[in-house]
């Protein structure tokens, strides 16, 4: 049995560490957006956890056609311009069956050494109905020897509607500690929806 | 303060603030011989409701009895029947013992275009004794009576022929109630045996 006060163990008889599990995952920020013109989570990305997973759950867009997008930035700054190398793949089909494949990103949907935004979701629709949700893993950000990993995996209802689902890696290419990151759209605000920080032990 | 014996709250005095974790075991399903391994909200203690906004499924080891069989799911909507409206997509990457057939492929005749019918999440899993399709699947915020209902899977199956197939499913349930309801069977015969566990992952 253990006496815990304010998360900090008093008494331990010895049985604690088998009786309780703390788990591997733990929500550390939920934001929720309402006429957004960005969300940016500025604090509790350090070096407590290896690896960050942001989820997004029913991002809805106010302009129809807008991408999803994110960028990082170190120390207190707030230009959210870090250099990106980055890949992606979409499979897509739409509800009238008229169209269906499988494809690599190119063109604007990719990042070579660029400061620009990585786009998550693309040209999502803004139906009442239509949102994105989906997750993005950011590896181990306060590192200062590596570069900085990242993928997402999305899911979008896509404002020519079809179901899009989208997968996002590449690197932030610094060596310097990644303390913060902004989501936004690329046109108009995120209307609402949901983007909760976990970290992983 | 909290007094907690073997993960239990004997009192709290309001001051509790341990974390017990973002990922929650709500219930286990084992198959024997089984035509269906179902959830479905308030019946055997499984939650699948507003209490989490991200629900996961692991399927583990699923082993079927038929030959080449397809683990497939579907979604409840109202009613009893599991037949909510789903557009998906459907690719699968591959590669076959013998080292000759390798690929990355979408396909067709596996993705949903506003259909009824259940999505095949891991196909043509062979009945060898070793051989099984395991994975995982989200479903995002089913309880939301304002959107469609996301969904990801991400499975490997010890395929029929000998190959590794890794197959990835997105899509939606595109109705606006909420999703109370989930099924996953064989396309052709039963679930011999497996395992299927559903976490939620908290929303504070």
């Amino acid at each position: 049995m253990g006496v815990i006060s304010n998360g900090t163990t008093l008494l331990d008889a010895g049985a604690l560490d088998s009786g309780i599990a703390t788990g591997d995952m733990t929500l550390i920020s939920t934001s929720t957006a309402s006429s957004s013109a960005t969300i940016d989570i500025t604090s509790g990305i350090d070096s407590t956890y290896k690896e960050y997973i942001f989820k997004f759950i029913d991002i809805h867009q106010a302009t129809d056609g807008a991408d999803f997008q994110f960028q990082v930035d170190t120390g207190t700054n707030t230009s959210y311009n870090q250099t990106i190398t980055s890949m992606g793949i979409l499979s897509y089909h739409q509800e009238d069956d008229s169209a269906a494949a499988l494809g690599a990103h190119s063109g604007s949907a990719i990042l070579h050494q660029e400061t620009g935004f990585q786009d998550l979701g693309r040209s999502l629709g803004n139906d009442n109905d239509q949102s994105l949700s989906g997750e993005l893993h950011l590896f181990e950000p306060s590192s200062t020897t590596f570069v900085k990993h990242f993928m997402g995996v999305i899911n979008e209802a896509a404002n020519d509607n079809g179901t899009n689902q989208r997968f996002v890696a590449g690197y932030v290419n610094t060596t310097t500690a990644i303390t913060r990151i902004r989501f936004k759209a690329d046109s108009g605000n995120i209307d609402s929806g949901t983007i909760k920080m976990y970290g992983i032990k | 303060m909290a007094i907690i014996s073997n993960a239990t709250t004997i009192a709290d005095a309001g001051a509790f603030s341990v974390s017990l974790g973002a990922m929650t075991l709500i219930k286990t399903l084992t198959a024997s011989s089984s035509a269906n391994l179902t959830f479905v909200h308030g019946s055997s203690s499984v939650v699948l409701d507003s209490t989490y906004p991200i629900y996961k499924f692991e399927f583990i080891n699923i082993h079927p009895a038929t030959n080449g069989a397809d683990l497939k799911v579907g979604f409840r909507d109202g009613g009893t029947d599991y037949d909510a409206t789903k557009t998906t997509t459907y690719f699968s990457a591959y590669h076959n013992e013998a080292g000759n057939d390798s690929g990355l492929a979408y396909d067709t005749g596996e993705d949903l275009a506003q259909s009824t019918g259940f999505q095949n999440i891991c196909k043509s899993i062979g009945n060898g004794n070793d051989e099984n399709g395991s994975g995982e699947l989200f479903l995002f915020n089913p309880s939301s009576t304002t959107f469609v209902k996301h969904f990801m899977s991400n499975a490997l199956a010890y395929e029929a022929n000998d190959y590794i197939l890794n197959v990835r499913v997105g899509g939606y349930c595109n109705v606006t109630a909420a999703i109370d309801g989930v099924q996953f069977s064989m396309n052709t015969g039963n679930i011999d045996s497996g395992t299927i566990k559903l976490y939620g992952i908290k929303d504070s």
